[in-house]
């Protein structure tokens, strides 16, 4: 975690525990501390603090953006092949449909405009694209998939999970064109078990979760105080810092990427450089089972992984390479090394150390 | 029976002579077998690290693969103080063990898919996994021994004959048990329960899992299959092919088979004693009609070099060992005739306590 953010929760652990939304003194002070983290959240992503509703974590923002708008407008949702679990699952369960992505994984938008269509099924209210993919890295092109929600069914909302992106691009911009947007704290040096749901004025949404109607009644439970104000000091580092973490990161995964492509035979890329975000490098090993690489890479400290981890902590085949075409077989040797605000040149050595001589011993 | 400690055996690590130290990847499925396994290796002095399987993405209700049973396997790891890693192994699982379970069914063969699951999975991906990492030896909770005289390496029955899985581990060779060890092999089964305890491991008093780990109690093999495949009514004949019944599905009757066959009360214990699949007929009979002289079998796998002479054979994973006679061409005659195997049963052959090899039944010798 980000000190900032240590230092912004540890009062409301240990002095100020009261539950904000009490009437007495000490109450005041937590609520103070949430609504500043609110203004602060607001800024870094450009929406405006009535429409902050702060969440266990990314995954209920995004089950409350699917379920929430679907339900309150008894309409269907949509979301490219790509999207994490937290954005397939709920899609899947309010009856939703997939969008195809292409071989670089970005949105497919003639099969878009056609899953829009007042024929293709029942009518669309969300459509859920991530700013970011957490595997692949690939940034979303949001103002062009408003323009063809715009085109083709305008009463859609345009949701955007930007848990990875806010790392990456600058998000008040990139997200001008999304409706609804989901962060998550731990991906950016705050604590885990806290995430926000950003919301336009206007956007009709049911609560999903329901009892003492805290955050105007979008999303009840009493607030994890210390949390949200972790969150917000995060955030509000980030904010000033990202486009300097940008160059630097960029650069530290320029070079990883650069001396494993160099020193492991059959290693790729799985999408251009230049289409994702800084801080995820996905490679394809030919020949291995990234499973046993990570046994190897776990001894020499170099933590990775593979796609995604099912209940038993197995790792799942990749959905998002099935999705952009990657044969299974290949899809089994893809390594994801994430890069983050604290990473520092010496880790990115150790990295291009360790990895070929373990794909090695694996060959 | 109950096998002598055999002094030569090198079931457990500290026994094996090998030195403190080596590296061992423990298979383990949460149970209390391979939860000591792993607490017997690490006391040995060795470099230990726990690996749980997945291997079955469907319902079940125990077996081998479900979340709960990763959960024990994780937290005995944690209690040790040694790594855990799952290797997602379904895909494997589903091409070599499920499908060919499905279409032995299909058939109207018997299938162990235990064993399936042994050769293809654990001793094979799973082995060739652990040697690739770097492991000096690959250790399961199985109770089996590997016994060691002038340098040769044999499978042996586990010291708990009730336990005994050395009919499920035959297709092991000299060079598998090279790199294997079983350290459970030694011990009874309340001596185990009472190691795990003394240790505070969870998996203590942890019952057993018994039946085939992807089919549940609540939806039957029945069920399982009918997903999968046509299940067609059988007519029941005797041996005069007079009908003298019905069963719900050929594809469920197995050689010996006596309960849920329809013989409209039929007095005398009658047996299915043929399946015939093609033509949706079970051949009806008694005792004397289930019996045979012999066992055609095919799929050999020996310990070592093939095996001609007096053996003894076990059809079946806690049956008796029955002398019989294997031939030039690996087929076996009974010394007394012997009900028949339904075939896509193993086979084993055993000299005294020593796993000599083994293969699969296709058939009967009369």
């Amino acid at each position: 975690m980000r000190p900032c953010a240590i230092e912004a929760m540890t009062p409301y652990l240990e002095q100020q525990f009261a539950n904000p939304s009490g009437a007495h003194r000490m109450a005041r002070k937590s609520r103070a501390a949430i609504d500043d983290a609110r203004e602060i959240v607001a800024e870094a992503l450009g929406f405006d603090p009535h429409g902050i509703v702060f969440t266990s974590g990314g995954t209920e923002a995004d089950n409350l953006a699917v379920t929430g708008v679907t339900s309150a407008t008894g309409t269907t949702a949509l979301c490219p092949a790509t999207e994490h679990h937290a954005v397939l699952h709920p899609v899947e369960a309010v009856g939703g449909r997939y969008v195809q992505v292409n071989a670089g994984g970005e949105v497919d938008f003639d099969h878009l405009a056609a899953q829009l269509a007042p024929d293709a099924g029942p009518p669309v209210g969300l459509v859920s694209v991530m700013l970011v993919n957490n595997e692949s890295g690939v940034i979303a092109d949001l103002e062009a998939v408003a323009d063809v929600i715009g085109r083709h069914a305008p009463e859609a909302l345009l949701h955007t999970d930007a848990v990875q992106g806010v790392n990456w691009v600058d998000i008040a911009a990139a997200a001008q064109p999304a409706d609804l947007l989901s962060l998550s704290g731990h991906k950016f040096g705050g604590p885990k078990g806290v995430g926000v749901l950003a919301i336009r004025p206007g956007v009709t949404l049911s609560a999903q979760q329901l009892g003492g109607g805290q955050e105007a009644d979008r999303r009840s439970g009493t607030h994890n105080t210390a949390g949200i104000a972790a969150l917000g000091a995060a955030l509000g580092e980030l904010h000033e810092t990202r486009s300097e973490d940008i160059c630097r990161i960029s650069e530290l995964a320029d070079r990883l990427a650069d001396g494993l492509l160099t020193s492991i035979d059959g290693c790729t890329e799985t999408v251009e450089r230049s289409r994702r975000a800084a801080g995820i490098c996905q490679l394809l090993i030919d020949g291995i089972e990234t499973e046993a690489l990570l046994v190897l890479l776990d001894r020499f400290d170099v933590m990775a992984s593979a796609a995604a981890s099912c209940a038993s902590g197995a790792m799942e085949p990749s959905h998002v390479l099935a999705a952009m075409g990657v044969e299974r077989h290949a899809a089994a040797g893809s390594l994801r090394l994430s890069l983050g605000w604290c990473t520092e040149p010496w880790e990115i050595e150790r990295a291009i150390d360790a990895i070929p001589n373990c794909v090695e011993q694996l060959r | 029976m109950t096998p002598e400690r055999h002094d030569a055996t090198e079931t457990s690590p500290e026994r094996h002579g090998a030195v403190a130290g080596s590296r061992v990847l423990v298979a383990m499925s949460g149970g209390v077998d391979s939860s000591v396994a792993a607490a017997l290796c690490l006391r040995a002095g060795h470099d230990v690290v726990g690996v749980t399987l997945k291997l079955w993405g469907g319902p079940q209700d125990q077996g081998c693969c479900a979340v709960s049973d990763v959960d024990d396997a994780r937290r005995v790891c944690q209690q040790l103080g040694i790594d855990h890693f799952v290797f997602n192994y379904a895909a494997e699982f589903e091409r070599d063990v499920v499908e060919p379970y499905v279409d032995a069914h299909r058939r109207g063969h018997t299938p162990n898919p235990c064993i399936a699951c042994n050769r293809h999975v654990k001793f094979d991906v799973l082995l060739d996994r652990a040697r690739r990492l770097g492991f000096d030896r690959l250790v399961t909770g199985h109770h089996v021994r590997i016994s060691s005289l002038s340098g040769r390496r044999r499978l042996q029955r586990g010291a708990d004959s009730a336990k005994d899985q050395s009919y499920v581990l035959y297709m092991l060779s000299e060079a598998d048990l090279a790199d294997l060890w079983f350290p459970v092999g030694d011990y009874r089964k309340h001596e185990l329960r009472t190691l795990a305890a003394e240790l505070g491991l969870r998996t203590a008093h942890k019952p057993e899992s018994q039946d085939v780990c992807f089919i549940t109690e609540a939806a039957g093999r029945e069920r399982f299959l009918a997903e999968r495949i046509d299940l067609h009514p059988a007519e029941l004949v005797d041996a005069a092919g007079q009908r003298v019944g019905t069963a719900p599905a050929v594809e469920l009757v197995t050689v010996g088979q006596r309960k849920g066959l329809d013989l409209g009360g039929a007095p005398q214990r009658r047996y299915a004693v043929d399946v015939d699949i093609a033509a949706r007929r079970v051949t009806v009979g008694g005792a004397s009609e289930l019996s045979a002289r012999g066992v055609r079998l095919v799929d050999h796998r020996w310990a070592v070099d093939p095996v001609e002479g007096e053996v003894l054979a076990q059809t079946s994973a806690h049956g008796p060992a029955l002398p019989a006679h294997v031939d030039a061409e690996g087929q076996l005659r009974w010394a007394e005739p012997q009900r028949r195997v339904a075939a896509g049963q193993a086979v084993v052959f055993y000299k005294g306590d020593e796993v000599l090899g083994g293969a699969t039944a296709a058939g009967h010798l009369t």
